[in-house]
C-alpha cells in the first residue's frame, strides 16, 4: 500500500517528520549552550561551532568511509572550537558576547575554507533506526525513520536533567553559575569549571553539527546552517536553563520549521520564502515574551552577562 | 608640574589606545602567514596581492572604495549603539530592508524628480532601517531582550522576506537568470566623485561618521550616552532618558545601515536582489570593533577594509584559494584584537597570564583570583 494518498494528513506527518529530523541540531546545540550558561557563561559561538561540526563530520565521513568516526571528528573540533572561546573569555577584561561573535565568523570562514573541495563528494550517511515498522503507510515509515543522534541526544537530556539535578559535580557548576563568589569561597574554580563546561557544550554543538551533514539534509555545502545554532542558543532561554526544556523545545521548533517544506509537499507554494522566515519570527516572539522588563529571568543563572544590566 | 604629568599620561593613553589595534591587525597577519605557509603559499604573494587589487593603482582604490562606502554606515550600526554597551549585529538585515524598501518605493517616484528624488529615496531607505534596528533597542529598553540575538535573527527575516518579495511578488518578469525587483529609473543614481569613478556614497559616509563623532564627542546627548555606556544604572540614577537614549541611538545606527542598503541599490546594484545581502554586515562588525567604536577611526579602517575585500577576487584566482581565505583572515583578526582588550588598562602583562592557570590542574593557586570574569 505504497500508493496511499494522504491529502491534508500529509501536513502534520510531515511536520511529525521534521520535529523528528530537524530539531536533532537544535537538541544538541541547546543542551551545550545549556550547560555552559548554566556555569555563568554564554557562548554565542555555536553556530560558528556548528557549521564547523558539520564540516568536519562530513570530510572525515568521506575520507574514512565512517559516518562515526565523521561524528566523533565533529565532537572533537566542537571541544577544540570551546577551548579557544574559553580560553578566551578567562583573560581579564574579553567579553564572552564578542568573542562568540568573532568565533562564529572565524568558524564559518574556515568551515567554509577547509570544506570547499567537500562540497561535491558524497559522503556515508550514518545509519538510520526505523520506527515505522508496524505500519504499512510509506510515508509514515519515513517519517518514524529517526537518526541515533536523536535517541543520543534524548539520552543527553535526560543524563544532564540528572546531571544538575542529583550529582555534585551538578551543583558545583550550577553554584559556578550562580554565585562566582560563593563557589570560589567553597574552593572552586569558577574558572576551570566554565572552561570545562564550554568545552563539552561546544563538543555537543559539533555533534549537532555532524547530524545537519550526516543525517538531514545529509549534505554539506555553504549555506547548511541558516542560524539554527543562534535559535538553539535563543531557545535555552525559553526553556529557561532546564535541560528536558531543551528537548521539547527544540522538537517543537522542529516541527515548526518542517511547515513550509509540509504545505509545499501538498500544493501550497505561495509564500515559500516567508515560511523560512517562521522559525526566526517564532523564536523572537519567545525571546520577546520569556524576557522581562527589569532583566531579571525566572530561572537564569545569576553570573550570566545576558541577563544582567 | 602636575599638568605636565597630566599631558604625558593623556598621550601615553592615546598611544595604547592606537598601538594595541595596531599589534592585534599585525599579529592576526602573522598568525594568517603562518596557516598560508602550512598551505605552501606565500604570505608575500599574498600581501602584494592585497597592496596590488587593494591599494596599488587608481582602478584598485576605486574598488576599494567602492566597498568602504557601504562598510562605513555598516561599522556606524555597529559602532553608535555600542558607545551605549549595546552589542548590535544585524546590520546586514537593515541594509537589505533599506535597499528593498528604496526599491519598492522608486517606481512610484517620477523621473524628472531628478535628485530630489535620489534624496527622497535615501531617506526612505534610511528610515527603513532605522525601524528595524530601532525596534531591536525598542526591544532591549522596554523588554530586556538581548540586543545580539535578536538583531542577528532579525537578519535572517530580512533575508527571507528579500528572497520572498523578489521571487514572487514584486519579480520582474524581464529577470530571468537571477530574480529582481523593477530596475531604479536611471535618473535616480547615485552621481559619481569628480576624481575617482567612485560614487557620492562615500561622501554621504564621510559626513556620517563626521556628524556622529561630533554627536557623541561634543554635545550633550553624546555625553549622556556615553554615561549610558558606562554604567547604565549610574545613568537611571542621575535621571538620563536611558530607554530614550538606547532606542534613539540604535534607530540612528540602523539608518546608517538602511542608507547603505539605499546607496547600493541606486549606485551599485539598480535593482534589489539576493546580492543585496552581501556579508558586508558582518565584516563592518570587525570594522567597527577595529575602530575602537570611534565615528572618526571607522572612516580609516573601513577604506582598510574595503582594500582587503575588494582583493579578494584575485587572491581566489592567483593564489588558487577558496572565497572563504579574506573571512578567515578577517576573523583571525577578530579574535586577536579582542584577546588584545585583555593588555588595556591598569594591570600590567603578567597578572592575565596567570588566569590561564586554572585549566592546568594543579597549577590553580591564589594568583589566578586576580581575573575577572
Amino acid at each position: 500500500m505504497t500508493g496511499v494518498e494522504l491529502g491534508w494528513w500529509g501536513v502534520p506527518l510531515a511536520m511529525l517528520a521534521g520535529a523528528l529530523r530537524v530539531s536533532v541540531p537544535f537538541i544538541w546545540v541547546s543542551l551545550g549552550e545549556c550547560l555552559t550558561e548554566r556555569a555563568g557563561r554564554i557562548n554565542l559561538g555555536l553556530e560558528g561551532t556548528l557549521v564547523l561540526g558539520a564540516m568536519s563530520a562530513y570530510a572525515i565521513a568521506v575520507e574514512t568511509g565512517s559516518p562515526w568516526l565523521g561524528v566523533l571528528a565533529a565532537l572533537l573540533i566542537g571541544a577544540v572550537w570551546g577551548a579557544l572561546h574559553s580560553s578566551l573569555c578567562s583573560l581579564a577584561r574579553v567579553n564572552d558576547i564578542a568573542v562568540g561573535i568573532a568565533l562564529m565568523l572565524l568558524g564559518i570562514g574556515v568551515a567554509w575554507f577547509v570544506g570547499k573541495p567537500y562540497i561535491q563528494p558524497q559522503a556515508p550517511d550514518l545509519p538510520a533506526l526505523s520506527l515505522g515498522f508496524w505500519s504499512d503507510i510509506a510515508q509514515l515509515q519515513a517519517a518514524l525513520t529517526i537518526s541515533w543522534l536523536l535517541v543520543l541526544g534524548v539520552f543527553t537530556a535526560i543524563a544532564l536533567h540528572i546531571f544538575f539535578r542529583y550529582t555534585t559535580l551538578g551543583l558545583i557548576v550550577r553554584t559556578v553559575g550562580d554565585s562566582h563568589d560563593a563557589a570560589r569561597a567553597m574552593g572552586y574554580s569558577p574558572l576551570r569549571v566554565r572552561f570545562w563546561s564550554t568545552v563539552c557544550g561546544s563538543a555537543m554543538a559539533g555533534v549537532g553539527g555532524a547530524s545537519l551533514s550526516l543525517f538531514y539534509p545529509g549534505s554539506w555545502n555553504e549555506g547548511i546552517s541558516s542560524g539554527q545554532g543562534l535559535i538553539a542558543v535563543a531557545l535555552v532561554i525559553f526553556a529557561r536553563w532546564q535541560p528536558l526544556n531543551c528537548l521539547w523545545a527544540s522538537l517543537l521548533f522542529g516541527g515548526a520549521g518542517a511547515l513550509g517544506p509540509a504545505l509545499q509537499s501538498v500544493g501550497i507554494s505561495e509564500g515559500y520564502y516567508l515560511f523560512y522566515a517562521a522559525p526566526y519570527v517564532i523564536t523572537l516572539m519567545l525571546l520577546i515574551m520569556t524576557s522581562s522588563p527589569q532583566g531579571k529571568l525566572r530561572g537564569a543563572p545569576l553570573e550570566l552577562s545576558i541577563t544582567r544590566h | 608640574m602636575s599638568r605636565l604629568s597630566f599631558i604625558l599620561r593623556a598621550l601615553s593613553t592615546a598611544l595604547i589606545e592606537l598601538i594595541v589595534p595596531v599589534l592585534a591587525v599585525l599579529t592576526g597577519f602573522v598568525v594568517f602567514a603562518l596557516l598560508l605557509f602550512s598551505l605552501d603559499r606565500s604570505p608575500v604573494e599574498f600581501a602584494s596581492l592585497i597592496w596590488k587589487a587593494g591599494f596599488g593603482s587608481a582602478f584598485a582604490w576605486e574598488n576599494t572604495l567602492l566597498r568602504a562606502a557601504p562598510l562605513i554606515l555598516l561599522a556606524l550600526c555597529v559602532a553608535l549603539p555600542a558607545r551605549l554597551g549595546l552589542v548590535v549585529i544585524g546590520g546586514e538585515g537593515a541594509m537589505v530592508i533599506g535597499g528593498l524598501t528604496v526599491a519598492i518605493v522608486a517606481p512610484y517616484l517620477a523621473p524628472t524628480l531628478g535628485v530630489t528624488g535620489i534624496v527622497i529615496l535615501s531617506v526612505v531607505g534610511a528610515l527603513a532601517g532605522g525601524l528595524w534596528i530601532g525596534a531591536v533597542g525598542l526591544l532591549k529598553s522596554k523588554r530586556g531582550v538581548n540586543e545580539t540575538i535578536a538583531s542577528l535573527l532579525m537578519t535572517y527575516v530580512a533575508i527571507a522576506v528579500l528572497n520572498h518579495l523578489v521571487t514572487g511578488p514584486l519579480r520582474d518578469p524581464a529577470s530571468l537568470n537571477k530574480p529582481s525587483t523593477l530596475p531604479v529609473d536611471t535618473a535616480f543614481t547615485l552621481p559619481g566623485m569628480n576624481a575617482l569613478n567612485v560614487h557620492a556614497g562615500l561622501w554621504i559616509g564621510v559626513v556620517a561618521c563626521l556628524f556622529f563623532w561630533w554627536l557623541i564627542a561634543r554635545t550633550s546627548l553624546g555625553f549622556g550616552a556615553r554615561i549610558v555606556g558606562a554604567n547604565r544604572q549610574a545613568a537611571q540614577w542621575q535621571g538620563l532618558p536611558v530607554s530614550s537614549l538606547i532606542i534613539g541611538f540604535s534607530f540612528a545606527g540602523g539608518a546608517c545601515a538602511g542608507l547603505a542598503g539605499a546607496i547600493e541599490i541606486m549606485a551599485v546594484h539598480k535593482s534589489a536582489n539576493a546580492s543585496l545581502a552581501s556579508g558586508l554586515g558582518y565584516s563592518a562588525i570587525l570594522v567597527a570593533f577595529l575602530a575602537r567604536h570611534d565615528p572618526r577611526a571607522v572612516l580609516l579602517v573601513a577604506v582598510l577594509m574595503g582594500g582587503l575585500e575588494a582583493s579578494s577576487g584575485l587572491i581566489q584566482r592567483r593564489m588558487d584559494l577558496p572565497d572563504a581565505t579574506i573571512l578567515v583572515l578577517q576573523g583571525v583578526i577578530f579574535v586577536v584584537l579582542l584577546s588584545s582588550e585583555t593588555l588595556r588598562g591598569r594591570p600590567i602583562l603578567g597578572q592575565s597570564l596567570t588566569s590561564f592557570r586554572h585549566i592546568v590542574p594543579g597549577l590553580h593557586n591564589k594568583a589566578a583570583t586576580g581575573a575577572s570574569t
